[in-house]
């Protein structure tokens, strides 16, 4: 093995498949050997039984709509507000001297923490979800933005200057159009922490959702329920990463060649 | 055509306790070219990035005619070292950037753009990205890009400085011909004497750090030049004097 020496993409593929067989390979072994009691851990195949009764019995898929509606939701409203904050603090060293302290104070506040606070301000409906959400997700949001906006090269904002371009020009057809893909890769990261959020938000007072799911399969001690609850957001993840990351290459084409 | 003068007077530049410019007076009459040629780190550049508006004097004063240069402008176009295209827009749009800014119409812009074009050897690769093009052509392009402004002066901070030796010498060439066509006035910062020989129709020495003003040197060979002048007597004679200059500074600023 070269170090940095690129592999052709099938053996990327070929690798990448072969770690989740070589995991649900051993998950195999330890639950069909006896090595684990079913109680703790099901089997790939109880868990798949498990997982199907789930959707023809339970309306899973009205869980994992709902879960889904949240995500997204606090998420947007997070971006809609934190990619300009975070535009205006990199580009404005003032606006950033005003709000990076309070920022970086801000983020390192566990969102799950908040959760007994909101269910007392919001109650436990959607406002509540969504909230915990949105305080997982701005100040991360905020502070990468930020970072991203101020390293812009200071000799693209030069020669723009030399062009005739202003205050407002290097802004909008500088900072923000260079910004604009790491902004989507940053948009992209965060999105799969809100889904660590959204999951501690319904293990705690929610009636319906996939983290409810969990925890009602935990009262049931079926394992083989959790886990294909705890499989399923893995794969819902996965799937919205790659779909995230194909927008980005189509909407940023310059970024990638 | 240009027809504005370059005042500069009594400029200095300190970093904080560093002197990198002592006080420099130069004139630069309309459509002429004058090439700034000193050791690394002279402050051959910062000169230049105070006529551009990008950095500004300790001491004295700039002026384009009467009007004092207090920041950067369209009508002093500059071509800098390092590759400066935006990779967001395309090479057609890279030119119509300052077009733009400046609210023209889009139908000017275009035809604007597609001379500039024509002119810098582009046709065809109009709507490349920056990443597809090589180090020439992307310096052909931000030349492009400064002239479609129209501006009063190009300011040219080594532009070519990064590229290879055969490549360099076809820029030299095209860019000598788009000044002969259009007499802009022309400040080029270079360290290599055979650039501003061919280049310029005078040559400043600036001195190792702090850097003034050594030796002021009329470049005598007719316009329109092309490369058969650098194997002319003449011009060996400018390069022999012109080396002499520089060796001397080159070794004051590498003991410094």
């Amino acid at each position: 093995m070269t170090p940095l020496a690129p592999v052709s993409r099938a053996a990327r593929l070929l690798l990448g498949v072969g770690f989740f067989v070589v995991f649900v390979g051993a998950w195999a072994a330890i639950t069909y050997g006896g090595m684990v009691p079913p109680l703790f851990l099901a089997s790939p195949g109880k868990t798949l039984v498990a997982g199907w009764s789930l959707f023809t019995e339970f309306n899973f898929l009205g869980d994992i709509a709902i879960t889904v509606f949240r995500v997204l939701g606090g998420f947007v409203i997070a971006a809609a507000i934190a990619v300009p904050v975070g535009l205006a603090m990199g580009a404005f060293k003032s606006i950033e001297a005003f709000l990076e302290p309070f920022v970086s104070f801000a983020r390192y506040l566990p969102a799950s923490a908040f959760i007994p606070l909101l269910i007392l301000w919001a109650g436990v409906d959607e406002a509540q979800k969504l909230a915990v959400i949105f305080i997982g997700s701005v100040f991360q949001i905020i502070i990468m933005v930020a970072m991203i906006a101020s390293a812009t090269r200071r000799d693209l904002v030069e020669a723009a200057s030399t062009l005739g371009a202003r205050a407002w020009g290097v802004v909008f057809r500088v900072i923000i159009p260079s910004a604009a893909p790491q902004v989507a890769e940053t948009l992209r990261l965060v999105l799969g922490w809100a889904w660590t959020y959204v999951i501690v938000a319904e293990l705690i007072g929610a009636q319906s959702g996939i983290g409810h799911v969990i925890m009602d399969s935990q009262r049931l001690l079926d394992t083989g329920q959790m886990i294909f609850g705890i499989v399923m957001i893995g794969l819902i993840g996965l799937v919205t990463d790659v779909l995230v990351k194909l927008l980005n290459r189509r909407l940023f084409p310059w970024a990638v060649l | 055509m240009s027809n504005k003068t370059l005042r500069i007077q009594g400029v200095t530049r300190s970093f904080g306790a560093m002197l990198a410019l002592q006080p420099i007076d130069l004139t630069v009459a309309p459509g002429e070219f004058v090439a700034i040629l000193g050791p690394s780190g002279c402050g051959k550049s910062t000169l230049l990035r105070i006529v551009a508006g990008l950095d500004r004097p300790s001491g004295g004063t700039v002026a384009l005619d009467a009007a004092p240069v207090t920041g950067p402008g369209p009508e002093r176009g500059m071509v800098f070292q390092s590759y400066t295209l935006f990779p967001w827009l395309t090479v057609e749009q890279n030119i119509r950037f300052g077009l733009r800014e400046a609210g023209r119409p889009e139908a000017e812009q275009r035809e604007i753009a597609a001379r500039f074009i024509a002119r810098t050897g582009l046709k065809g690769f109009e709507n490349h990205w920056p990443k597809q093009l090589s180090g020439g052509m992307q310096q052909r392009c931000a030349l492009a890009r400064a002239l479609a402004n129209d501006p009063e002066m190009l300011l040219l901070d080594e532009p070519f400085g990064a590229l290879d030796h055969q490549t360099r010498e076809l820029m030299q060439e095209l860019l000598l011909e788009i000044w002969e066509a259009d007499r802009k006035t022309v400040l080029f910062v270079t360290h290599d004497i055979d650039e501003a020989v061919f280049l310029a129709s005078r040559v400043l020495v600036i001195s190792a750090r702090p850097g003034r003003i050594k030796a002021e040197v009329p470049v005598p060979l007719p316009y329109p030049r092309d490369w058969t002048v650098k194997t002319s007597p003449e011009f060996a004679a400018l390069k022999a004097r012109l080396m002499a200059d520089i060796r001397e500074e080159v070794r004051r600023s590498a003991v410094a």
